[in-house]
Formats: C-alpha cells, sequence, structure tokens
C-alpha cells in the first residue's frame, strides 16, 4: 500500500482500541480522546507509527484507548519515556499524555527539562485542577480556596502556572484547548504535532465527579483574541495577563528541535578498542 | 637479581601535587615494558587541595587485588597525608621516601618501622625548569624498578603530547634527576624480568570496560546522570556510542535517566544507564516498571559506601539487598557482578545480551574499587554475546504481547511494526496487556516473569570455580582477586582450597551452587559489607554446610588477601 492510499483509509474510528475507558461517565477526558483519534486521522499517519506515552492518573490511562503502540508507565516519567523513545526513534510520531498532578507535581522537573530539550514530542496535559484517580485532592493548579479532605478550607497556595513556565523553559509551541470543544482540539492537535520541537497543549478537562463546578468551564472559554506569536516577551504578557480560559494557539517558536543523528554507519566495533591499545 | 612475583608503590601528595599522573605514567611504562599491573587510587572528598594516592601494583602475571602492603611509599609531600588513615599500609621491609620540606611524615607510617629516606625531590625540582615534584618521584621509583629509562621518554612522548614539547623536556629533565638521585638506593626488591608474549596489551579501567562491553553486547543508547564513581562510564559511551550509530542523553535526574532508556528499549533499541548508591535507589521504581512491562534494559551500579550520599569516592559491596530484593511486588530480574577490571568487559557484554534475550532489566553490580582501577593486562579473548531480541512480526490477527509462552519470553512487537500495536503497562495486565485486577491474569503473568528468567539456561558463565579441597572460599564481586591470591598461598602452604565466585547473583542458580559445593565440608564467606548481605543472600537461596564462617567488614578499606589467607589457615588450625 503506498502512502497515499494509506491517508486515504484514515477514519478516527482507525485510532480507537475496543477497550472500554474506565472514566467516570461525563468525564472531559472522552472528548480528549475523540480529539486524538480525529487528529491522528487528519495527520494520516498509521496507528503503529504512532506511540502514546503516559504516566499515572485518570488522563494517562489514554495509550490503551487508542489503537497506537502505547506505554502506561509509572507516575510523573512519561516525559523522560518519550525522550528516550523518540530520539532513538524519530520516524515515529510521539504524544504524551498527562494530567495536571502527573505532569506538573511529581513529574515537574521533567516538564522543564522536556522544554528546555526541545524534542520533537507532543506534550497534551488534561488539566482537571484535582486529583481524580484517588479521589479529589488538590493538585498544584488547584485553586487556594478549594476545600478537600487533604486541604481542609483550601490550600491557601498560589496556582501553578504552566503555560508561562512552559514558554520560560523553552518549549517551542504553546497552545491551550478545551475538551468539550474536540474538534477544534482536533485541529489544534494537529498542527502540534506537525510543529518543530516541543509542543505543549493543556486541555483544560472537567471531572465532573470531584469538581462539578468546572462543568461551568464551557460558559468561560472564549477564543484567543489574537494570532499566536512568535515573540516570547510578547507570548508571556498576554498569558499571564489573560483570564486562563483563552483558547487557541499561544505562541509558536523557532527554536531548532534537539535531534542527534541516530542510527547511521554502525561502525567497525574494532576501533573503540584503539583507547586502550598500547 | 633475581627480582620478585609482584612489587608495590604508591605515591602520595597533596591534591594536584600530581600522585596520580605519576602512578599513571609508571603504569604505562610498566605494560610498555611487558609487565601487568594495576592501579588504584585514594582521593579525598575535594576536587582541588584535599589528598590524593597513586597505587600500582605491578608483575608478571595479572595483577586483580591490591598489596597487604606497599614496598615503596614516595611522599611528593606529606601535606594531607594523614587523611587517609589506614589505607597506606607500611611495614619493616617497606621503603619510604619524603622530602624534608614535604611536610611531617604522618605517625602510623613513622612508627612502622620502615627504611626512611629524605630526598630534596622539590629542591631539584625548583632547579629545573618548569619541574615538578612527581616526575622527580617518579624517576627515583623508576631507578630502583630497576626499569629503562627509554620505556619512560616513550611514554612521555605519547601521554604528553598534548602539553607540548616544554613539558615532555621538562618531564625528561626531572625523571633524569630523580634516576641520578636513586642511583646508589636500593629496594631489595626488583621486579622478575617480563615475560614477552605475543598477546597484544591493553591499558583500561574497570569502568571503561564495562562501556566497552555494553557496545559490544548491542547497546545504542544510553541516558546519563553524572555520579562518582560511575561518571566515567558515561563519559567514554558519550563519544564511543555515536561512532557506531547510537547516542547518549543527558538527562535531569537518575529518575529520568532509568525512564528515558525503558522508552528507548520500548522502541527496539538496547539501552543502559549507570549510577552509583544512591542513583539505584532512585531507579527502583521504575526497574520495577520495566520488569512488569517486560523491557529490557541494563544499569550498572558502581557500588560506593552506603547507606545515603555515604563515601563517594570509596568501595564497598553493599548494594547487593537493593539489587536483588529492591523492588515492590515480586519483580524477577537479572543482577550480575564483575570480577576483576577484565572483567567488567564480559559481564556488562553478557549482561546486556540475557537483558534482551530475557526481556527483563539487568543490574550489573561494579564498584569503586574495579570501576576506577586501571589495569595493564593482555587483551581479554573476544566473546560472541550480542543482545538479540525475539521480535515479533508478520503479525496477522490479536497480537498477544504478554502470551504465555511455555516458560519462554514471548515475541516483542516493536513500534512501527503494523498489526502489533499494544499498551505497556505497570499494572497487572493480560496477555493483550489489558488492565486487569483478576486473580488468575495476576498468577499467570509473575508465573510467565518467574519462569522465563528461571528455566534460561546461563550456561558455566554464571559462576567461576577453580581449585579443590574441602574448603570453599565463597566471594563475589570485585573481591575475586584478592580471595584467588589467598587460595593461592593457602596452596603454597600445602593447604588446599577452592574458590567459588557466582557472577549471576540472580536468578538464584540452587542446582548449579549444590553441585559447586558438593564435597566441601566447610565454607569461608569474605564480603566487603557491614551487614553481611551476601552471607545472608547465600543462606536464603542455597544450602551451606555447617557452621560456614564469614569474614565481613564494611568499605572503604580493602580487604586484603593476607586477611583471607589468614582466614584459611586459622581454620585449618
Amino acid at each position: 500500500m503506498s502512502s497515499a492510499e494509506v491517508r486515504l483509509a484514515c477514519k478516527p474510528a482507525d485510532y480507537k482500541s475496543d477497550i472500554k475507558p474506565i472514566w467516570c461517565p461525563g468525564c472531559g477526558d472522552y472528548h480528549v480522546l475523540m480529539a486524538f483519534t480525529r487528529a491522528f486521522a487528519e495527520l494520516g499517519v498509521p496507528p503503529e507509527q504512532i506511540a502514546v506515552i503516559s504516566g499515572i492518573g485518570c488522563s494517562s490511562r489514554i495509550p490503551a484507548y487508542t489503537s497506537c503502540y502505547g506505554f502506561h508507565g509509572v507516575h510523573g516519567r512519561s516525559l523522560a519515556l518519550a525522550a528516550g523513545l523518540k530520539v532513538t526513534r524519530p520516524d515515529l510520531t510521539v504524544v504524551v499524555a498527562s494530567g495536571d498532578g502527573d505532569g506538573y507535581s511529581i513529574g515537574g522537573n521533567h516538564f522543564l527539562h522536556a522544554c528546555r530539550r526541545n524534542i520533537d514530542l507532543t506534550y497534551v496535559v488534561m488539566d482537571n485542577r484535582i486529583y481524580g484517580m484517588t479521589k479529589g485532592q488538590p493538585s498544584p493548579t488547584t485553586e487556594p480556596e478549594f476545600d478537600t479532605a487533604l486541604s481542609p478550607g483550601g490550600t491557601g497556595l498560589r496556582p501553578f502556572h504552566p503555560l508561562v513556565i512552559a514558554l520560560a523553559s523553552g518549549a517551542n509551541f504553546i497552545a491551550r484547548c478545551f475538551s468539550g470543544e474536540p474538534n477544534q482540539t482536533a485541529a489544534i492537535l494537529v498542527e502540534a504535532i506537525h510543529h518543530p520541537g516541543f509542543s505543549f497543549v493543556e486541555i483544560l478537562s472537567p471531572c465532573v465527579t470531584f469538581r462539578p463546578d468546572e462543568r461551568d468551564w464551557k460558559n468561560l472559554v472564549h477564543p484567543a483574541p489574537v494570532a499566536a506569536t512568535n515573540d516570547p516577551a510578547r507570548a508571556a504578557r498576554r498569558i499571564m495577563t489573560d483570564d486562563g480560559f483563552n483558547i487557541g494557539i499561544l505562541y509558536r517558536g523557532d527554536r531548532k528541535p534537539y535531534q542527534p543523528d541516530v542510527g547511521g554507519a554502525s561502525g567497525d566495533l574494532s576501533e573503540l578498542e584503539k583507547d586502550f591499545e598500547r | 637479581m633475581d627480582g620478585s612475583q609482584s612489587v608495590s608503590i604508591a605515591f602520595v601528595g597533596s591534591g594536584g601535587a600530581g600522585a596520580l599522573t605519576a602512578g599513571n605514567l609508571l603504569l604505562e611504562a610498566a605494560n610498555a615494558a611487558g609487565w601487568q599491573g594495576l592501579l588504584t587510587r585514594a582521593v579525598g572528598p575535594q576536587i582541588r587541595g584535599g589528598e590524593a594516592a597513586a597505587f600500582v601494583r605491578l608483575g608478571a602475571h595479572p595483577v586483580e587485588c591490591v598489596p597487604d602492603q606497599i614496598d615503596l611509599l614516595i611522599g611528593i609531600d606529606w601535606l594531607n597525608a594523614h587523611r587517609f588513615g589506614g589505607e597506606i599500609e607500611v611495614g619493616p621491609q617497606s621503603l619510604v621516601i619524603g622530602d624534608p620540606r614535604g611536610g611531617e611524615l604522618p605517625p602510623s607510617i613513622m612508627s612502622a618501622g620502615a627504611r626512611l629516606i629524605a630526598i630534596p625531590m622539590k629542591e631539584m625540582a625548583n632547579a629545573i625548569p618548569d619541574g615538578r615534584v612527581n616526575m622527580i618521584a617518579l624517576g627515583v621509583a623508576g631507578a630502583l624498578l630497576g626499569f629503562d629509562k627509554n620505556v619512560f621518554f616513550g611514554v612521555f612522548e605519547k601521554q604528553l603530547e598534548e602539553k607540548g614539547p616544554n613539558a615532555i623536556a621538562s618531564s625528561r629533565a626531572g625523571l633524569d634527576a630523580g634516576y641520578e638521585v636513586a642511583r646508589d638506593l636500593r629496594l631489595g626488591l626488583r621486579l622478575a624480568p617480563a615475560e614477552r608474549t605475543a598477546a597484544r596489551k591493553w591499558l583500561i579501567s574497570g569502568n571503561e570496560a564495562t562501556a566497552l562491553g555494553a557496545i559490544r553486547g548491542g547497546v545504542r543508547f544510553a541516558a546519563a546522570y553524572p555520579i562518582t564513581p560511575a561518571t566515567e562510564i558515561l563519559e567514554w559511551l558519550a563519544p564511543n556510542l555515536a561512532k557506531v550509530g547510537g547516542v547518549l542523553l543527558q538527562a535531569e535526574d537518575e529518575l529520568a535517566a532509568i525512564n528515558m532508556i525503558i522508552g528507548a528499549s520500548f522502541g527496539g533499541t538496547p539501552a543502559l544507564t549507570a549510577t552509583s548508591g544512591p542513583g539505584l535507589s532512585l531507579m527502583i521504581e521504575s526497574l520495577g516498571l520495566a520488569t512488569a512491562a517486560e523491557v529490557p534494559v541494563v544499569v550498572i551500579d558502581v557500588m560506593r559506601g552506603g547507606p545515603s550520599t555515604g563515601i563517594p569516592t570509596k568501595s564497598e559491596q553493599a548494594d547487593l539487598n537493593i539489587a536483588v530484593y529492591g523492588c515492590h511486588g515480586d519483580a524477577p530480574h537479572l543482577v550480575l557482578a564483575p570480577q576483576s577490571v577484565g572483567d567488567c568487559l564480559f559481564t556488562t557484554q553478557w549482561a546486556a545480551y540475557l537483558a534482551e534475550a530475557l526481556q527483563t532489566p539487568a543490574i550489573v553490580l561494579s564498584d569503586q574499587f574495579i570501576g576506577q582501577a586501571r589495569a595493564a593486562m593482555e587483551r581479554p579473548a573476544d566473546v560472541a554475546f550480542i543482545g538479540r531480541r525475539v521480535q515479533a512480526s508478520d503479525i496477522s490477527g490479536s497480537y498477544k504481547r504478554y502470551a504465555i509462552a511455555g516458560g519462554s519470553v514471548s515475541p516483542m512487537a516493536i513500534p512501527g511494526t503494523r498489526g502489533g500495536q499494544y499498551t505497556a503497562d505497570g499494572l497487572t495486565h493480560t496477555e493483550r496487556g489489558i488492565p486487569t485486577s483478576s486473580a488468575a491474569d495476576h498468577l499467570m503473568q509473575l508465573d510467565k516473569r518467574r519462569d522465563k528468567v528461571e528455566r534460561f539456561n546461563y550456561g558455566d558463565h554464571w559462576a567461576t570455580l577453580e581449585g579443590n579441597g574441602d574448603l570453599a572460599v565463597i566471594v563475589w564481586g570485585s573481591l575475586t582477586g584478592a580471595a584467588r591470591e589467598a587460595v593461592r598461598r593457602a596452596a603454597a602452604d600445602g593447604i588446599e582450597a577452592c574458590l567459588i565466585v557466582p557472577r549471576l547473583l540472580s536468578p538464584a542458580q540452587p542446582e548449579r551452587f549444590a553441585a559447586a559445593l558438593r564435597g566441601k565440608q566447610r565454607v569461608l564467606v569474605v564480603e566487603q559489607s557491614h551487614g553481611a548481605q551476601f552471607y545472608r543472600y547465600l543462606r536464603a537461596h542455597y544450602d551451606l554446610p555447617a557452621g560456614g564462617r564469614v569474614l565481613n567488614r564494611p568499605g572503604p578499606l580493602p580487604i586484603k588477601p593476607s586477611e583471607i589467607h589468614r582466614a584459611i589457615m586459622e581454620w585449618r588450625g
């Protein structure tokens, strides 16, 4: 089959597995899965050429719900696992899926360094501002006054601002999506995957079980008023001053991705001994 | 003069005085002259201005352990030498050379009864343009050992080439002065003439041998987070992986390093990282993931004193427990230990082969002693172990990544293979890889992962078995050389003992071990661990004869051949 024929054959359903998600009814992540399969079909990359890598949490269950290769690893380390995969297999399309606990708390250090390293990965964080799988503890993006059993009366802590951190750390593409708009999310994912280097896509994805208030997000989101900039200073000002519900591509950088040469001439191993011969 | 079997020289100085350089050049020269040898070093925690000692033991045969005593100790200065404590052992037979202007001789050396000789090395160096005291010391050593001066000149041309002709000239002048001043001195020990053989000669450290073994075993990706005393493995791999189509990625921490190699291996590229105890501790959770998801990886642990930060620059054999038992849950994986500098090459190559063949992590327990020791040795023989993974191809129908395969591995689909898509998972999974909490699936996959490593035929490489006699000396890792020498000395005293050194520590090999112990009445276990971890490991897995003895001590002082020899002789009564 030629690549042109493969392209024609791709439908969103081709990227969905037969495994039934464990997510609660009404979870925003169902729509993220829909956006993934639509984006993959739009890209026309066959499922065996895509790897979806994740950590632990509700959002990290997504790889097995696709028909792509997947890795559901340990908590917080998906970006490192994906980095090892992508540098050795630059032919693959590698998408990393995470949540606000997995990505910003336990995996926070990897987030900084993945942005800085700028390997050609797409990092999707489904942010619901709560730990869902452990039943409702505050995450780094939870509002300070939000009351939980683990933080009676609220944490009193300022939420983390992932988009600004991504920008400051060197991410090459930054966007915010809302799971309730899967077509727009799919379109942005296509652009994120196409964009060279490290692309960061935050998807506001409500947890209707522990954050029923997030059902209201659909009334709060609005399109970003201006087109994406390639000027980090301008992007920083916009991201820091918006209301957190600006949806769209916010920054497109032009840094060169990090991709060392691999798989070239395998070389003569006996040459390596020369260091030691006397 | 016939010369002796082996001779030991130590250069001591404050950090930056050039003790390690003198030791390295002496080893290079000895190698060029046909001797074999081992250079070990002792350094303090300071990067500059601390204390440094180079110990060079030379002989006509392979040298694999430290000596009991230093025959010739040269103090370039004594400024920080008191910090070495018991690491520098001299006796009445030793010759100690120092500079009257080099500070006070430490009391432990002063009281040893050694012959003391003063040479004004600093003054002599000052008389030479750009002269350095360590080159005078090197010349003194060369003269006392009876080395041909020209051998050193040849070494200077190669090793000091980058420093320019002035450095070579001043080094030659320093060496000349050292030879001249030592002309009438006698060490009482000269090396037996080296046997000229056709074998190609190597000069290599354990960490370098480990790195070369990894590439020979098929490793083409490494993730790196620097840590003493493992960093040299990573620094050697960085340029050399690139020469063979591989790549090294520097990680932000050890948690990232282990996951990077899991990711690379998932993509089909054999992968490795190297660390020490603190790093291994951080990697343990993900080693469990690699075990459960059946992703081959190799982790080198160059052990240092522990627990916690411990003694980063000095050796200990106390990571056995975490390597064998560290993972939560039942997580069968491989643990191996090299037995000498040269064996770092073989064991790492074999580990890479086994990890790939068995689709599971392999931990290689090297240590600071053999990792940072440099050996002048004959080139090790080539071995054919190259990692090859059983892969799934031409997949039709439903692919089961974790299919029960009658006690062996199940073919692994590599991303890009059509029809092989699956999700690797640390969750308990079905044969297809789908998460489950069913008791039957859990048991089935636990059995699968146990059986594939336990039923594999590891062949004769699982252990080194030497000698006869009803007393077995059982050691592991870097203590092999000292134990071998002790057994040899006991034989010379008429006491026959055998040596058992398991190279494969996990999975245990009960049948092979029982065969090795057949007819043994007593066992002497020797290890460098405060908690006798190895002895307890042996007791857990093997039936030892009643009344085994254990000689165990924590690092950092090496266990010497004489101590093991004494334990053998005492037991014999």
